[in-house]
């Protein structure tokens, strides 16, 4: 077998082994299934009545729901480095490193795993979204786009989470070091409000966060932009699909490479 | 008989903490060597070292006749690793952990397969095969992690404290398995922290401490050095330390040992429970009273205290941090 097939065959072992969990494990369930459905019902219901439509043009619901999308995914990416972390503190990734497999299929594994499961969570959030009123107004394509522009943000983000839960170590440091850039990210962002609402240095952090591009980016592919709402005059908001493709591969450029040499030298304890 | 693992002056460094200090190890092909210490004497890192798991910061390696440090990955087709504590997935059954571990050799899928049952037998758990490990024991999870070492059939094999945290009954279940192991022809190299162990396993121990050899020989040779079994009496408060010593002279093979603290003589003797029933017919003789009587084969500290002239330390807190 060659070095790629090889290196392929192990990080499949591993997705599927981690894939594995989420029926397994009632935990990971609930947070594949169930929370996302409980965004999208709290955020229409509380927020969405709320605030109402604003600058947004269209129905907040429908300007709501790719902001939801994107939370989520980029959430769950915090899930990627939990795992990690709690393999390394049981050992399992001492385990993985004796053996005679590709050095990068772990994390690899684990990364391709959580695409699957934003896969699902992505479907259901969807199909909650479709329940309390939003709406596709695109093609069936560009749709596809917007999902796949999502998952592939979450993607590079999970390589970052996996970097810091292979410094760290330790499930818990993992969460709570996560969420304090997290939660700004997120919100200092057009995910949930529109941008011409926030004060001015909030406003021109989030005219370049890329959440806010790929929230839009979503909302431009799903048909759920307003003309009459014009987008903030700013390179990337103007070419969101762009410039999340771009903080993408930067992000991967960085992360893979750090996250595999992390991996080379982890330990558990 | 050709040498299975070389280690030649491995020197690992955690800040000012010397994990390995100079280590030297050789282990002759299909021969079992025990390496013998407390928590924290480097008997972990000496293990990581020669798994890749860990870049010393010295020394050279060489293990089924591949240089550790120039080709790890080449060396991790030749051996089998089992932890301190059971690193087999959770949510996984006993066949999915033992079939994802062959795929991971590359062994094929159905190979992979094929090689789980067999091991899932070998290891007498069949019958909880397509259960998720989760529920299982810790004697089973040990079995289990001990089977996943094996699953390529390596010709080296490590264990590092393979029955600690285990039952009594465990931790014999766990040395019929290994002697079967080594019966095959196997090399293994085994650390532990009871002298039991590494006497009923291992053709040679190593005693090591602070991250060198201090002792190696067999296990019969490390006793004569520590001096074998001991009696052992303690007296209640107020008994007569002095005349329990007078009335123990002459008896077992050294002088006896008196720990005025605790009230304990201790006597070191060479005829069993003969000697210990002797020492009390002549202390019950002289109207003194015990406490508490006892034969005590020689432990960890024993041995540490007899080569070192300090006990076993408890571990220090090493961070074993991959910052190499």
């Amino acid at each position: 077998m060659s070095v790629l097939v090889e290196g392929a065959s192990d990080a499949w072992v591993i997705t599927r082994r981690n894939l594995r969990k989420i029926l397994r494990v009632p935990d990971v369930l609930v947070f594949t299934t169930l929370s996302p459905i409980m965004f999208v019902l709290l955020f229409a219901y509380v927020f969405g009545n709320a605030i109402g439509t604003q600058d947004t043009g269209v129905d907040y619901k429908e300007f709501l729901v790719p902001g939801i999308f994107a939370q989520t995914v980029v959430f769950g990416a915090t899930f990627t480095g939990y795992s990690l972390a709690e393999d390394l503190q049981k050992g399992i990734i001492d385990r993985f490193r004796s053996l005679p497999m590709s050095s990068s299929s772990v994390v690899l594994g684990r990364t391709v795993a959580d695409i699957g499961i934003n896969i699902v969570s992505l479907v259901v959030m969807a199909l909650t979204g479709l329940v309390v009123g939003w709406r596709i107004r695109s093609s069936v394509l560009e749709a596809l786009a917007g999902f796949v522009v999502l998952l592939v943000f979450a993607f590079a983000i999970s390589w970052i989470m996996a970097t810091v839960a292979l410094l760290v170590r330790t499930p818990e440091v993992v969460n709570n070091a996560s969420f304090i850039v997290i939660f700004p990210v997120t919100f200092i962002a057009n995910t949930f409000v529109s941008i011409s609402n926030l004060p001015g240095p909030l406003a021109s952090f989030a005219n370049w966060n890329p959440v806010s591009a790929v929230c839009q980016a979503a909302r431009e592919l799903f048909g759920n932009t307003d003309p009459s709402a014009p987008v903030p005059d700013v390179w990337s908001m103007q070419h969101p699909v762009l410039y999340t493709l771009v903080w993408v591969v930067l992000i991967l450029a960085v992360f893979v490479p750090v996250s595999i040499r992390q991996y080379q030298r982890a330990t558990s304890r | 008989m050709p040498t299975a693992i070389r280690a030649t002056g491995l020197v690992k460094k955690y800040g000012a903490v010397t994990a390995l200090d100079g280590l030297d190890l050789e282990v002759a092909e299909g021969t079992v060597l025990g390496l013998l210490g407390p928590n924290g004497a480097g008997k972990t890192t000496a293990v990581r070292v020669l798994t890749t798991l860990l870049r010393p910061d010295a020394g050279h390696a060489e293990v089924a006749g591949v240089d550790v440090l120039r080709h790890p990955r080449e060396l991790r087709r030749r051996i089998g690793v089992s932890g301190q504590y059971a690193a087999v997935d959770e949510h996984l059954t006993g066949f999915e952990n033992l079939d994802m571990v062959g795929r991971l050799y590359h062994l094929g899928a159905a190979a992979s397969r094929a090689r789980a049952r067999e091991l899932l037998d070998q290891f007498d758990l069949a019958h909880a095969a397509e259960r998720v490990v989760k529920g299982w024991s810790g004697g089973m999870r040990r079995r289990l992690d001990l089977a996943g070492a094996l699953v390529a059939r390596p010709p080296v094999i490590f264990l590092d404290e393979p029955t600690t945290g285990l039952d009594p009954r465990g931790r014999v279940g766990m040395w019929d398995v290994i002697e079967e192991l080594v019966r095959g022809g196997t090399t293994l190299l085994l650390t532990t922290q009871y002298l039991e162990e590494a006497d009923r396993l291992a053709d040679r121990i190593a005693v090591i401490d602070r991250g060198t050899v201090i002792a190696l020989g067999t296990a019969d040779e490390l006793k004569s050095q520590v001096g074998g079994e001991q009696v052992e009496v303690r007296l209640p408060v107020g008994g007569d330390l002095t005349a329990a010593v007078r009335a123990a002279a002459g008896l077992g093979i050294g002088e006896p040992v008196v720990d005025e603290r605790d009230r304990r003589l201790t006597v070191p003797v060479d005829g069993g429970t003969g000697d210990l029933r002797a020492l009390l017919d002549r202390l019950d003789r002289a109207g003194i009273l015990v406490a508490e009587a006892g034969l005590r084969r020689p432990t960890l500290d024993d041995v540490f205290l007899a080569l070192t002239g300090h006990a076993a330390e408890e571990p220090e807190v090493v961070d074993e941090d991959g910052a190499a």
